[in-house]
């Protein structure tokens, strides 16, 4: 938590005048009752009224200085606190721009969601909190013990036993409810994981009729964190009574040693009030304290997820001499790629990969379900890094080209279509925000869009929810395709982006794509047959290694995975019907 | 010698700080409730069912109160009666009352708070555990229009504003409420003219609070908006991200999340400003009436109208009658927003249950039989997606949906599960309307495999065990053998022992489809529904599994829906959907024959393989 310190220091002046104001509210609250005593003891014993109207005046006029100090903190603690959270904020929001997908893949998407909004939220309050009750309650604290030692500091001993006695109590309640809370969180996790995957998968909860067992999975995870919140929260309930109890008990030692002391002439009764007045906000003071130090937690374990964020860095760096005009044709080759997620990881996902795309040509890459397809054209923009060989491109490593003149040459059609929540028009424009509308509607038409967004009553200007909800799977894949030719790539990747689609949808978008791109470097994974048929190189892939390249008819002679492929589409006695059509 | 710490009121404000991961974008928590006194009363029924704790918390709660009251007094009475004099005796006394009091007073609250946790984690437990039951009741089509992040924040954040202001407020109003009166008794038996001037500052403290909280409400929502669009924008950048950086926009979104943030951040320190301002102005105030008391009440003692003892038990009640009043004004945000999150989990509550005037009944198993008469289905009024469509599928028969994508191929795969119930015209299994039958019976005849492929978090046992949750381990294997997916299943650390899920391990898309379909042969349906159920599983996979699919159909009806027409090629009859209607059915053979809307779909998909091949 403390390597965080470094977002305070713009707010330097505002985080060290809240304390001070603090300060004077404090003081000024401290010396209410040493008035109160001067009223007893100056004037009301000694029957001098003057004396009481100039000390009530004086304690009026010290409220009001004691509220003036208040405001400000307030208003200093609130500009550093909440400048603080958002500089926070931003230079996360910022940090996790810079990760690559090796990152991400590793900090999930709700996880990084949940840190950059609710643990900045808890950092802000604590510092907030910090800035004004940290201080308060400690001060009153000090400046009650003082102003109790200097009214009596015989009477001040007792002090010195209770106060020991109540921050030991504390300890030790903290020491033993912290895991418990811990724990509370940990259930919690457990109530919302079975909550979020019963509306996820409601459909089938209905289909296979589970409504009770999902009832029951949700009532053991509901009981377990009721029974641990209770548990844990009765642990606090001892706190109040018990430090009311040690400070109640440190009263009357008081009343009676006093009484005994004013007996004996050496304590005047307005002190002795004023010496309880002060035990009173010693007591408080202890209280206050106590309910905040369940915050440090909170903003400790915060702390610590927004640190593991900073921590967490882009393994893809660009080199000093990054060549930044180095992709002119989009000719790639594959020397000997091989690459692991995990580094220290013995199974490879992709082994020993050599193949080369031309300007022009089409590269179709097929395989079974996990043979590191979408890891291999992931490759390409540089999302991971591989393990051995290189990705060249036009002749000069991919690492030696800068990161931002990579990607934008390379048009990249993802799996699962992503969109953001705006108009279609801003959608397809993502990737070149500058481009006209004419441009926009090109694309459009060559992705075979164009019709069905032009049925939508706002046309282009149609606003799509998050993720483009109002869209249907085939709808999303054809934007995600405008997209990504709007920015007139080199190179185009499709990762099985056309699966939603119909094969005649998807006929007519692989002709509109040849006419449109020419002279582009086309790669593409698709499961159809069909879709890649004609492509000028095909790649299979098993096990992460190539089993086979070539053209359709080179394949279809070669290669024994190939014909089981196409058989597995286009069976036998099919094929001869086909044929004659 | 008040009883209780002075309640500081949290610098975040009102209660669901950061409004959830789950904000959409847009969507502002509401944090002003709409009709506050038929929440509370929904509350208190909920409560009530707590009674014999919420008796108890009640006792506890007015005796803590009386306690702390005595407490004061006696410490007054003990300066007047006992130091003073010098009575050594009663001074004993006093000291081993108050000893007692005391004590007793931290058991009383002790009990009082243990007794409260457990009455409102009770009440919490059964609120979410209610609403947990509801969304099991409530039809697709609810979850079809609500976001499921937005469900999630109605039984996590919601209920937790509920929960955080029982467990400080149901005690705290309660306990104000006696200070506040037996104060204001003790002190006019104390003294009446002191009196009135404690109260004078009263209605300073009513003024002030009620404008600061006014003016903090609107900070506070306006705070809440902004805290909404960027939770919002959040989620959806950290989702996108991998798009983010294909088409290198990162400057871009921080350059528009600074702006968003930078927004958050003017309202929200206008909003802690403001909600700052009510302890230092407390402060003043209740600082005020200690010099007005000291001051007044010294000027009375001085014409010996007051002793020194009574003065000073005035200050501490004085100072008593002001804490609750400020805690009112403290608290008033977070029961606000309590009663706010209490009303949205209300509102899902009273939504119609899909199970409603069902009548419970015993169905004998499907032979199967499945008749379209004119359905007629649009989800919204004015857009019909079925116009008349009719069918036929006689017991065991392989019926294969066909058509472009949004045609309603999976409409009617909702009608017949009841999802969604047809606008007009009739679905008939083994003769009966299906608004008939009750709608678990039928389902629990249907077998699904949808295309999203869900699967829990759980061992892989558990997951394919979900279809029938008395199978034997024998026959989850068996299932899973037939599915092709034991091969997969062997190489995992685990086996069937796998974990899945959010700490599990992460499976590909096509094996989920595959393990789905294991969950399905295992259901054992009289009806099976296929709907793109292998459309990420590679043709070689999905070839080697078409054994175990033909036999998983044999004797059964099933709809098929598949992309891929290699996949459907041997269905008994094919229906091509079609602007709502059904343009052709019959089998492949003939539908190529009539050279229609099937056979270009056909021939699109395999022509060129033919030529080339």
């Amino acid at each position: 938590m403390w390597k965080l310190r470094g977002f305070m220091k713009p707010y330097l002046l505002w985080s060290v005048l809240a304390p001070l104001l603090m300060v004077l509210e404090v003081v000024m609250d401290l010396l209410q009752p040493a008035l109160m005593a001067s009223i007893v003891d100056e004037g009301l014993m000694k029957n001098d009224v003057s004396h009481i109207l100039t000390t009530g005046g004086i304690m009026v006029g010290i409220a009001i200085i004691g509220m003036a100090g208040g405001v400000g903190c307030a208003v200093c603690a609130s500009i550093a606190s909440q400048n603080f959270g958002n500089d926070l904020r931003i230079k996360l929001f910022e940090h996790v721009q810079s990760f690559s997908n090796r990152n991400l893949d590793r900090l999930k998407t709700g996880s990084l969601i949940t840190r950059l909004t609710n643990d900045v939220v808890q950092l802000q309050t604590f510092v907030q909190m910090i800035l004004r009750s940290f201080v308060r309650s400690p001060l009153l604290l000090v400046g009650s013990l003082v102003m109790a030692v200097m009214i009596s500091p015989s009477l001040a001993m007792i002090l010195l036993a209770a106060v020991p006695l109540l921050f030991v109590l504390l300890y030790v309640l903290i020491r033993l409810s912290f895991p418990l809370f811990a724990r509370m969180q940990e259930k919690l996790d457990g109530v919302s994981n079975v909550l979020q995957e019963n509306l996820s998968g409601i459909r089938v909860i209905k289909a296979f009729v589970r409504a009770d067992h999902e009832q029951k999975r949700f009532d053991t995870a509901n009981t377990g964190y009721t029974d641990t919140g209770i548990r844990a929260i009765r642990l606090m309930a001892l706190n109040m009574p018990l430090m009311m109890l040690i400070l109640n008990a440190s009263i009357i030692a008081v009343l009676w040693f006093g009484g005994l002391q004013n007996w004996g002439g050496t304590l005047p009764v307005g002190e002795l009030i004023a010496f309880i007045n002060y035990v009173t906000q010693l007591l408080m003071s202890m209280m206050m304290l106590s309910t905040m130090l369940a915050f440090v937690s909170r903003a400790k374990v915060s702390g610590d997820r927004v640190n593991e964020v900073f921590a967490a860095s882009s393994e893809i760096i660009e080199g000093p001499a990054a060549n930044r005009e180095a992709i002119t044709l989009g000719r790639i080759e594959f020397k000997n790629v091989s690459f692991a997620y995990d580094r220290a990881d013995e199974n490879l996902v992709l082994e020993d990969i050599s193949f080369v795309a031309s300007p022009g040509e089409t590269v179709a890459i097929l395989g079974a379900t996990g043979a590191g397809k979408s890891t291999l054209v992931s490759l390409i923009p540089r999302f991971y890094e591989v393990l051995s060989g290189a990705v060249v491109i036009d002749g000069i490593d991919i690492r030696e080209i800068g990161i931002d003149h990579l990607r934008s040459r390379i048009g990249f059609v993802m799996q699962q279509s992503l969109l953001f929540s705006g108009s279609i028009r801003d959608n397809i424009r993502y990737g070149r925000p500058e481009a006209t509308d004419a441009e926009v509607e090109q694309v459009a038409i060559a992705a075979e869009a164009d019709a069905f967004i032009r049925a939508l009553p706002q046309g282009y200007d149609t606003l799509l929810g998050q993720r483009g909800v109002n869209l249907s799977g085939g709808q999303k894949q054809r934007l995600s395709i405008a997209r990504a030719l709007l920015i007139k790539p080199a190179i185009l990747i499709l990762d099985d982006s056309t699966s939603a689609l119909d094969a005649v949808t998807e006929a007519r978008i692989r002709t509109l794509l040849k006419t449109e791109l020419q002279d582009c470097t086309v790669v593409m994974i698709a499961q159809r047959v069909s879709s890649i048929i004609d492509a000028d190189r095909i790649v299979i892939l098993e096990n992460g290694r190539i089993a086979a390249q070539g053209t359709h008819t080179e394949l279809m002679a070669d290669s024994e995975i190939y014909r089981d492929i196409r058989h597995s589409q286009l069976r036998e006695e099919e094929a001869p019907y086909v044929q004659t059509t | 010698m008040s009883r209780q710490p002075k309640q500081e009121q949290a610098p975040g404000g009102p209660g669901g700080l950061g409004g959830g991961p789950h904000g959409r974008a847009g969507v502002v928590p509401k944090v002003r409730a709409k009709n506050s006194k038929a929440t509370i009363t929904r509350i208190w029924s909920y409560l009530n069912r707590q009674r014999t704790g919420l008796i108890m918390v009640y006792v506890f709660t007015i005796l803590n109160a009386v306690l702390a009251l005595i407490g004061p007094y006696l410490l007054g009475k003990a300066i007047d009666t006992a130091i003073l004099p010098r009575d050594y005796g009663l001074l004993v006394r006093f000291c081993l009352l108050l000893g007692g009091i005391y004590l007793l007073g931290s058991a009383v609250s002790w009990v009082q708070a243990y007794v409260m946790t457990s009455v409102s984690q009770r009440t919490v437990y059964e609120l979410r555990r209610d609403l947990f039951a509801k969304y099991q009741e409530l039809p697709v089509s609810f979850f079809d229009t609500h976001a499921n992040g937005e469900l999630m924040s109605r039984a996590t954040n919601d209920i937790d504003n509920v929960s955080n202001s029982l467990n400080q407020s149901v005690t705290q109003l309660l306990n104000s409420l006696i200070t506040l009166s037996g104060s204001l008794v003790i002190m006019l038996m104390l003294n009446v003219p002191l009196t009135g001037v404690a109260l004078a500052t009263i209605p300073l403290v009513v003024l002030a609070s009620r404008r600061i909280t006014g003016l903090s409400r609107i900070y506070f929502k306006n705070q809440q908006q902004h805290l909404g669009e960027l939770n919002g924008f959040i989620e959806e950048a950290v989702s996108g991200q991998k798009v983010i950086k294909q088409y290198r926009r990162e400057a871009a979104e921080v350059t528009r999340f600074r702006g968003i943030s930078g927004e958050l951040n003017q309202a929200s320190i206008k909003a802690q400003i403001v909600s700052g301002l009510v302890g230092p102005v407390m402060n003043l105030i209740n600082n005020l009436n200690f010099a007005l008391i000291a001051g007044i009440g010294g000027l009375m003692a001085f014409h010996e109208l007051v002793t020194v003892g009574v003065i000073v038990s005035m200050l501490n009640y004085a100072k008593q009658f002001g804490r609750p009043i400020s805690d009112l004004a403290n608290q008033y945000n977070l029961i606000q927003s309590a009663i706010a999150g209490a009303e949205r989990v209300f509102e899902v509550m009273d939504m119609p249950s899909e199970y409603s005037g069902e009548q419970p009944q015993e169905l004998a198993r499907i032979r199967g039989e499945v008749i379209a008469r004119d359905v007629v289905f649009g989800y919204q009024p004015g857009a019909p997606i079925l116009n008349g469509v009719s069918f036929t599928a006689q017991p065991g028969e392989t019926i294969a949906l066909v058509g472009p994508t949004g045609a309603g191929k999976t409409t009617i795969v909702n009608l017949l599960t009841r999802f969604y119930e047809v606008n007009g015209g009739e679905l008939l299994i083994d003769g009966r309307d299906i608004r008939e039958l009750n709608k678990n019976e039928l389902r629990r005849q249907l077998g699904m495999v949808l295309q999203d492929a869900h699967v829990f978090s759980g061992t892989i046992r558990e997951n394919i065990r979900f279809g029938r949750l008395e199978a034997t381990d024998q026959e989850v294997e068996e299932a899973a053998s037939l599915a092709n997916v034991s091969g997969f299943i062997a190489r995992m650390p685990q086996g069937y022992d796998t974990l899945l899920g959010t700490d599990g391990t992460t499976l590909s898309h096509g094996q989920r489809q595959l393990l789905t379909i294991a969950r399905a042969i295992l259901a054992d349906p009289a009806i099976l529904i296929l709907d793109e159920a292998t459309s990420s599983v590679d043709t070689r996979t999905e070839m080697h599994i078409q054994q175990a699919m033909r036999t998983l159909m044999k004797g059964r009806t099933s709809f098929v829906i598949a992309h891929r027409l290699s996949t459907i090629q041997d269905a008994d009859r094919i229906l091509v959907i079609q602007g709502g209607q059904i343009a052709e059915q019959g089998s492949h053979a003939q539908l190529l024959a009539l050279e229609g809307v099937y056979s270009e779909l056909y021939n699109s998909q395999f022509k060129q393989a033919g030529e080339a091949g």
